[in-house]
């Protein structure tokens, strides 16, 4: 149970001297973080708008839907949830562990401006038409080194500052961080076996192809979501929302199970992106029935996190920040219930190819790692720049229900268009003919990517005036003083 | 042992925890891609697969570099609609020799992978400058920056990087690379060569204009041999079946 204490400071023992935490880059991080969300968010409802307004592909080779969607998704999960997972985890690994950052102020500039350069570098290159041509894992080969290189760094800074702890026990949110690193880097390594035509060229071909490449790409490709998207990010949960309800996690014998669990687990997932095609059947159903046994640890997790604010549910009210991290979870719950729901055969036959499939990993992206992301944020900002609180807990609050909303317009046109467009490809007229050509589908399309921009222009708003609200937190430490004389007055009110 | 079995031990041990958790999650992706590279069944045994044409390949390198895949796959599944929609169920032996797969997961447009002689050239290529004007409610991006002459520099490095990846690209192939591509593209040359080296390859002025080998000849190239390969009055269920 010492573990569980490490949220506790100073719960079992006299205090001892911090050591000289390093937090220069984490605090680049965390503006990288809310500079890119904006970024991803930004390219997201440009690309979504070219689906309900073809005009704004704009005529260009560089601005076209086809270029820009690799920037959107490389711009969300890697840029923003990156240097989110990059940035906290450094904090998480040196408060955890009682110790200086392995490799001191050099390491963490380091892998701070290493990982902004290969962003900046990979976003380029899908613009100027460089891809390997699968989906997450588009960079080229020599952008594709570089990261292996910085990835190694990165662990060796992370190891190195576990290798150096002060604290016996290695805090569960380690755990989770640590089998993000280690995977990421199996995968990333995995997936990119590539040949340049030769070694002055950007252009390379990947070495497994067809078949054996679907496996290896979708091997990875599930699990960038399993452990960048998902383990990384429970381990930020892990840290977070106990820090922001002040208890202790809710169960240290479910946060066992749950660790290995869902890490066995999540790696024989990939197949369920391949059902019904020319992969063989024993792969398809090995993919179905682990992402089905995937549900328990999923939701193993998410009670672990929710159940933390056993006996603090009155801070709901009181924190937003919390408030998004609990949400987030709550969303987490959702979509880990809807993936294995997709991943059976039968409903997949249906929603795969469809905007149902965009619309389960956006509940997943927006609610889950976007929202936690927030509420991580709204914790780490005043605690790094030394503030008592945010800004303005009113925008946080207006944040928090733009995002809400401009999910649940997002989500919900895509279930209705996916499953109206799955529906219609397969309807029959009383003839036995086919009773919709494609071109149809598409057009009935129209009004739900309308609805999904409208959604994501909200979640955009949002963020930005999270950014407002930071720029003002980190500037203005005098507003804040006097909205904090405001405070009590205010809670008592709200009684 | 199981008494004495402490997740205390784990926690306390840096190299134990992460050595631990690469077994655990190297275990699924092993059991799951090496019997692909294995099993012989994988890629059912149909005649009439071979590499694509130097021109062919370009235009799948501009497919790729533009991201179709976002849109279109590249795999018709074993349902009556798509049956009907598309043609036969893709086959894996259909993309042997793909690098990358491009089967795709979603589809915004319609499935390209049977999508070869469907269409004529002409409208293949106007199609692509200008979808709308074929298509009115289509939402596809124009394009006609396509019409520009393609770098056939490096086309025997493209070749050859494949044949060391195991693409049955024959030394005469590679050698004749540069020839081969322009004469697909240019229905004045004499077709002998290149069509004794790439079995019922087409050879035509894919963009229209047959002066100049452009980007749009060799994607249009591409689209019109997709799922042209395998004669499917010829096979056997003995041959499509998979382990």
């Amino acid at each position: 149970m010492a573990t569980l204490s490490a949220t506790q400071p100073g719960a079992m023992s006299a205090p001892r001297p911090m050591p000289d935490y390093v937090d220069g880059p984490i605090r680049a991080f965390a503006i990288a973080t809310m500079f890119w969300g904006i970024v991803g968010f930004l390219v997201g409802v440009v690309i979504a708008s070219q689906l309900a307004w073809p005009l704004l592909n704009l005529d260009l080779e560089w601005t076209h839907f086809g270029r820009l969607r690799p920037v959107h998704t490389s711009a969300v999960i890697f840029a923003f949830g990156g240097c989110a997972l990059i940035g906290t985890s450094l904090y998480i690994v040196q408060r955890t562990c009682r110790a200086r950052l392995f490799g001191g102020e050099e390491m963490g500039w380091f892998i701070f401006w290493g990982y902004q350069f290969f962003i900046v570098s990979a976003a380029l290159s899908y613009v100027l038409g460089y891809s390997q041509g699968k989906e997450y894992a588009e960079p080229e080969w020599f952008i594709d080194i570089f990261l292996t290189v910085l990835w190694v760094t990165y662990l060796v800074g992370f190891g190195g500052t576990l290798v150096k702890r002060e604290e016996p026990h290695i805090y569960v949110a380690n755990w989770f961080l640590l089998a993000f690193i280690i995977t990421v880097a199996m995968l990333h390594i995995g997936n990119n076996i590539s040949l340049p035509i030769h070694w002055g060229s950007g252009f390379s071909y990947s070495a497994p192809a067809g078949v054996q490449g679907a496996m290896i790409q979708w091997w990875y490709g599930h699990n960038a979501v399993g452990f960048f998207l998902t383990a990384g990010f429970l381990g930020m949960m892990y840290y977070f929302i106990p820090k922001q309800a002040n208890r202790p996690i809710y169960s240290y014998r479910l946060s066992i199970v749950h660790f290995w669990s869902i890490i066995f687990l999540y790696i024989w997932a990939g197949p369920h992106h391949l059902h019904y095609t020319a992969l063989p059947d024993w792969a398809q159903t090995l993919g179905m029935v682990f992402s089905v046994m995937l549900w328990m640890p999923s939701w193993g997790g998410m009670i672990n996190g929710i159940m933390t604010l056993s006996g603090a549910w009155d801070k709901l009210r009181t924190d937003p920040g919390l408030r998004f991290s609990v949400t987030a979870v709550a969303f987490y719950g959702m979509s880990t219930f809807e993936g294995p729901v997709m991943s059976i055969r039968a409903v997949n036959s249906l929603s795969h190819y469809t905007d149902w499939t965009i619309g389960h990993v956006h509940s997943g992206a927006l609610g889950w790692n976007g929202l936690i992301t927030f509420g991580a944020l709204y914790w780490l900002v005043p605690a790094l720049w030394s503030r008592a609180k945010m800004y303005s807990t009113r925008l946080i609050e207006w944040h928090f229900w733009l995002a809400t909303l401009g999910i649940v317009l997002y989500i919900t046109a895509m279930w209705v268009s996916g499953i109206m467009q799955g529906l219609m490809w397969r309807a029959y007229d009383e003839l036995g003919f086919l009773q919709y050509s494609f071109v149809e589908t598409v057009a009935a399309m129209h009004p739900y990517y309308v609805i999904r921009v409208l959604g994501g222009v909200l979640y955009l708003t949002g963020a930005l005036l999270m950014a407002w609200n930071f720029y003002k937190t980190i500037t203005v430490a005098e507003a804040h003083e006097a909205e904090r004389d405001l405070a009590p007055a205010r809670a008592v009110a709200a009684e | 042992m199981l008494k004495k079995f402490s997740h205390g031990m784990i926690e306390r041990n840096i190299l134990l925890l992460g050595v631990l958790t690469l077994i655990t999650v190297s275990i699924g992706g092993l059991a799951q891609i090496v019997p692909l590279f294995t099993v012989e069944t994988t890629i059912e045994r149909v005649a009439g697969i071979r590499p694509y044409t130097p021109l062919e390949l370009m235009g799948r390198n501009i497919y790729v570099r533009e991201g179709c895949y976002a849109c279109h796959s590249q795999m018709i599944r074993p349902f009556r609609d798509e049956a009907e929609r598309y043609g036969h169920y893709s086959l894996a032996a259909e993309s042997m020799y793909d690098r990358p797969f491009q089967w795709g997961s979603k589809r915004t447009g319609p499935d390209l992978a049977r999508v070869g002689g469907r269409y004529s050239d002409d409208w293949q290529a106007a199609h692509l400058r200008d979808p709308r004007a074929l298509v009115p409610e289509s939402i596809m991006p124009p394009y006609a920056f396509l019409d520009r002459p393609l770098d056939t520099r490096n086309i025997q490095r493209h070749l050859q990087a494949q044949a060391t990846l195991g693409v049955p690209y024959t030394p005469e192939m590679i050698a004749n690379a540069r020839a081969d591509l322009e004469t697909q593209a240019r229905p004045d040359r004499d077709p002998a060569g290149f069509q004794s080296r790439y079995a019922r390859a087409r050879q035509a002025a894919f963009d229209g204009n047959p002066g100049v080998v452009t980007e749009m000849d060799a994607l249009v190239a591409y689209m019109q041999m997709l799922g042209t390969l395998v004669d499917f009055r010829d096979v056997t269920p003995e041959q499509l079946r998979q382990q």
